[in-house]
């Protein structure tokens, strides 16, 4: 075996949550600039079997969930993240993993965090809905998921709910918008989740998910 | 607090990227993915590329170039100019873009917007929308009338009334081209801009007639845009991205100042 080869069985073989909902290929992409083998799938062998997961998706809730259950993954994600594999929500993913939402009437949803997912409702009209772009993440609680992250770096954001969990104790970071504080970064035990995408966050997108790959799972 | 963000402008004619002057006298400025990397690196925070002959030409959009700039940049960016189906849409959001930006064939079949949002979401969806301004207040009554195909089509549709209809149908942001400052880099056309901004949900990025650091200021603070659109200013070196937001700053915008 070269040292090169020896060198990359080092490195996780990360499993890309595939639920029909929405484009996964920007996630796929930036663990393969980072050199990180992310295989994008709705099997459950193979999710189960995984060094690590990340639980992506973009589009509404109701759908989502639907898409979930019928894929028999909402039992599959319980599994993973009771077996301690690290694993990381992003977007649509995150606000799935808690337990209702209010988007498309009121959806039951994973609830491996308690709590809910609200609606932002700005009284100002000029603050726009969903919110589209780069905005602040306040580290509120140190983990390994932001080892050489400044405080108070802009990640790229694009929701119109925020999540909030009833649990503030597994609240990472938090950021501003619509005149609420939410929690954009959860975490408990193997589980981390961000409201915002890593993936097209730039190079310090790059170093989260980079983090995600290098963490072992423990706080 | 959510930053107003700088969106550099790639127009696309057989895959180099052209700049003209209300789409006339095009000049060749360079490779699209070079390009995009470079703006990349020096801290855009989106890109949008337009097909600029793609709808003209009655061909697909340039796929293999979408998928080369998805692997050169971790930002995201909007793809546009020859969409005009669910296939279309699919194959550039497939490619790694963020999001497809519909026009002239949106006007045509103002349905593919509720299509496109229904399978991909909202956030997928942008509606570029080429007003000029008119007088004629009894079939534009905002004062500005909805053009086609490169401005050379007046559809005799109010602007203000297709964002708003757009806006129903689903659209997750509305870039607003303004037909008169288009390329003249003398500023972006104030009162359309704030026209669409204050009626409309959904955030609002201006284009048209980007020039210096002040014009942003402008266009920021007195038309509440979310993002503004730049071309010339930068393609030709007149200035930089982090000059241009080191700029900002001083003026008291919030911008993304770590990347």
């Amino acid at each position: 075996m070269t040292a090169a080869t020896g060198a990359a069985s080092i490195l996780p073989m990360i499993a890309i949550i595939d639920y029909k909902a929405g484009n996964l290929t920007s996630v796929r992409l930036a663990c393969e600039s980072l050199g990180l083998e992310a295989h994008i799938t709705s099997d459950s062998a193979e999710i189960l079997s995984a060094e690590r997961v990340i639980f992506p998706g973009v589009g509404a809730a109701g759908a989502a969930m639907g898409h979930l259950n019928e894929l028999g993954l909402a039992a599959v994600i319980r599994t993973v993240v009771a077996n301690g594999t690290p694993f990381l929500g992003i977007c649509l993913g995150t606000q799935i993993i808690l337990g209702h939402s209010e988007e498309d009437g009121g959806v039951d949803t994973v609830g491996l965090v308690e709590g809910a997912v609200r609606l932002f409702r700005p009284t100002d009209p000029l603050v726009k809905v969903p919110q589209i772009g780069w905005n602040t993440v306040k580290q509120t609680k140190g983990h390994p998921i932001f080892a050489g992250i400044e405080d108070e770096s802009e990640f790229y954001f694009v929701h119109s709910y925020h999540p909030e969990p009833s649990v503030t104790s597994c609240i990472l970071g938090e950021t501003e918008y619509a005149g609420v504080t939410f929690a954009s970064v959860l975490g408990r035990d193997n589980l981390v989740a961000t409201q915002f995408h890593p993936e097209k966050s730039g190079r310090i997108g790059l170093r989260l998910l980079q983090n995600f790959a290098e963490w072992n799972g423990k706080e | 607090m959510l930053t107003k963000r700088i969106i550099p402008c790639l127009d696309i004619r057989a895959k180099r990227v052209t700049k003209g002057v209300k789409f006339k006298n095009n000049v060749d400025l360079g490779d699209p993915v070079e390009m995009a990397a470079k703006y990349y690196e020096e801290g855009c925070d989106e890109l949008v590329f337009y097909d600029i002959t793609a709808s003209a030409e009655g061909r697909p959009i340039d796929i293999e170039m979408v998928a080369e700039v998805a692997r050169a940049i971790r930002i995201p960016f909007a793809v546009g100019g020859g969409i005009s189906t669910l296939a279309d849409m699919s194959r550039v959001l497939l490619a790694g873009a963020e999001k497809v930006s519909v026009n002239s064939l949106a006007v045509q079949n103002p349905n593919i917007i509720a299509e496109g949002a229904k399978a991909f979401g909202s956030q997928c969806i942008v509606l570029g929308m080429d007003p000029l301004a008119v007088d004629d207040p009894e079939r534009c009554p905002s004062g500005y009338e909805i053009t086609t195909r490169g401005f050379r089509v007046r559809t005799g549709m109010d602007a203000l009334a297709w964002a708003r209809r757009a806006v129903e149908l689903g659209v997750g942001e509305i870039v607003v081209n303004s037909v008169d400052a288009d390329g003249t880099r003398a500023g972006f056309e104030i009162a359309l801009t704030k026209l669409i901004a204050e009626n409309v949900p959904v955030p609002v990025v201006a284009s048209g007639g980007a020039g210096n650091a002040q014009h942003l200021v402008d266009v920021f603070e007195q038309a509440h845009a979310d993002a503004a659109i730049i071309a010339g200013m930068i393609h030709t070196g007149d200035t930089t991205i982090p000059a241009l937001k080191a700029e900002l700053a001083a003026a008291g915008i919030p911008i993304r100042h770590r990347w």
